[in-house]
């Protein structure tokens, strides 16, 4: 099926078991190029297994996952991410032996560091340039959240998926994430990311998906759900009460 | 502000554990002895790091517990008698040159026959049982049995006696201490292979993907790179590494059967449950661990010997219950 022109990422139908669990029940979802999109839901609504899924950490047993024209359903990891996506999962994924510049060189091509990008880095995080030599494992939470998305945007990359970029930061903290993921518009980078944190997801989103009990109940632009109180009392009763 | 100082103490604590048993040593056993016992402990550790270090890096990587590990050191093992066997013009002859060459060249040949073996273990047998841990045990354990028992066809039943090369078999004398060649020699091979690996993986992308895929294989898979295939590459040096292992081990041991391999099992698994398990640094400080304490007891207290590693290794895990350097993924 030819998608539009807009749509980056489509999932159809997506269903994904853990063990003898069904978590993913029919996930339905559109990603547009050049937007953050806001995967909001409760704690155990299948937000992080929905990212897991586009990525092949689970595999989905049933439905369609199509990226950029490639269908991705049941395509290894690093296949995935070859084709231009950047994961930085709830836990961060940091290599906590290695340095932060180990870190970051992991997610460069084999030429190694291009000094533009890593000028960027640099700019949204200073802290990673005063640590460069120092154990990851060693940084603090916000540091490991800087260095998490530092190596998501070292390399140009089509589609970042971040599993809350936000989550036990301090607000000033959270500020700069902000700045800094939204930055990224500037080149282009399509968004996924899930917030727990409306507030968060209020400032970034352009558009948003509602997950609850392993489907979208909703889906629709930011501004939208902003304007429409009714909608985001249903929406916050459902799914959001922790954060309203 | 004593935490930071605490967590610093902690992480470097495990390094002062060797120069600390070695320091213990001295004025137990005297000047003389120390040093011999010392070279000996060092010259074993050297050898059980690198039948080691290969089965730390495979479960490390893969989670992957091999119990044929003991075969691929036998295999070295056996190859030295062939390869040695047929130099033994340059073997007998008292020129450390020639000796030393036809030295390496079995080294070499022990790495190739052992890692190529290595490589269809891994395609035929390990591929099937990835995230079996049950069937892993069973199906390594049952591979070791054909394996030693191939070389049994091959190489015939009996044990063969592997004499030492002619310039290496004396001792030098410094000052009182008498200290064999060729545990000299071994130290320097097994100290430059150590330290190749090191570089290899402190220096090389590809080492440093070992190193983050012993850590969390799953986010290098994230980050586009197929963690399997860099296995596959792993376990096949994991098994040069043991066949080396296996070569130095008989030449020092000069004399070669079946069971070589097998016999350095338990001490290998010591080694890889006090380092922690996945930990090359870790498997570096335990076999030197290993070794010393293996010479130092059978000196001091020869009735202990035997249970004296298993001994260290207790002491070890009631200090640090996931051994000297866990990995944080396990």
């Amino acid at each position: 099926m030819d998608e539009p022109d807009d749509v980056l990422l489509r999932l159809e139908d997506v269903r994904t078991d853990i063990g003898r669990y069904q978590i993913l029940r029919g996930v339905n979802l559109t990603v547009r190029r050049g937007r953050v999109t806001m995967l909001l839901g409760r704690n155990g609504a299948g937000k992080t297994t929905t990212l897991r899924t586009v990525m092949g950490l689970w595999k989905a047993r049933e439905g369609e996952i199509v990226f950029d024209g490639h269908s991705i359903a049941g395509m290894p990891t690093p296949d995935i991410a070859q084709l231009g996506i950047a994961y930085v999962p709830e836990n961060m994924g940091i290599f906590g032996k290695l340095t932060v510049r180990e870190n970051l060189l992991l997610a460069t091509g084999p030429k190694g560091f291009a000094q533009e990008r890593l000028d960027r880095v640099f700019d949204c995080f200073p802290a990673l340039k005063l640590k460069w030599s120092s154990a990851a494992g060693l940084l603090s939470g916000g540091q490991k959240q800087m260095l998490a998305i530092g190596r998501a945007i070292i390399e140009p990359h089509r589609l970042l998926v971040v599993d809350e970029p936000t989550k036990g930061l301090s607000p000033a903290m959270v500020e700069h994430f902000i700045n800094a993921l939204l930055a990224l518009r500037t080149e282009q980078t399509t968004l996924l990311l899930v917030e727990q944190n409306f507030r968060v997801a209020q400032t970034m989103g352009d558009d948003v998906a509602v997950m609850d009990q392993g489907r979208i109940v909703h889906v629709g632009t930011m501004s939208a759900l902003n304007a429409d109180t009714a909608l985001q009392q249903r929406l916050l009763g459902l799914s959001l009460e922790a954060t309203a | 502000m004593s935490t930071p100082w605490r967590a610093r103490l902690a992480a470097w604590a495990p390094y002062a554990v060797t120069p600390l048993l070695i320091l213990i040593a001295l004025p137990l056993m005297g000047g003389g002895p120390w040093l011999t016992l010392t070279i000996a402990g060092l010259t074993m550790g050297m050898m059980l790091f690198l039948m080691a270090s290969g089965l730390t890096l495979i479960f490390g990587l893969m989670d992957v517990l091999n119990f044929a590990h003991a075969a691929f050191i036998t295999t070295g093992a056996y190859v030295a008698v062939t390869v040695l066997g047929s130099l033994a013009g340059w073997t007998s002859e008292f020129s450390l040159s020639l000796n030393l060459a036809a030295l390496l060249l079995a080294l070499l040949c022990a790495a190739v026959v052992s890692g190529a073996l290595g490589l269809i273990f891994e395609q035929i047998i390990v591929r099937r049982v990835y995230g079996a841990p049950l069937l892993q045990i069973l199906i390594t354990m049952g591979a070791l049995i054909v394996i030693e028992q191939l070389v049994i066809v091959l190489w015939g039943p009996d044990a063969f006696s592997l004499l030492r090369p002619s310039a290496l078999r004396g001792s030098i004398m410094v000052g009182s201490s008498p200290i064999e060649t060729y545990r000299l020699v071994a130290l320097c091979v097994g100290l430059v292979i150590a330290a190749a690996m090191q570089i290899v993986l402190t220096r090389t992308r590809i080492g440093l993907l070992v190193r983050a895929g012993v850590e969390n294989r799953e986010m290098v898979e994230s980050l586009g790179y197929h963690i399997r295939r860099l296995f596959v590459g792993v376990f096949v040096a994991g098994t040069a590494l043991a066949g080396m292992g296996g070569m130095m081990w008989a030449q020092y041991q000069v004399l070669v059967n079946s069971q070589i391999g097998d016999s350095m099992t338990v001490l290998v698994f010591i080694i890889l449950i006090i380092g922690g398990l996945g930990s090359v640094s870790g498997c570096f400080i335990g076999a030197i661990l290993v070794g010393l304490t293996s010479n130092y007891v059978e000196f001091l207290s020869p009735k202990l010997a035997l249970g004296s590693n298993i001994l260290l290794m207790v002491l070890i895990l009631m200090w640090r219950p996931r051994g000297l350097f866990p990995l944080s993924e396990h």
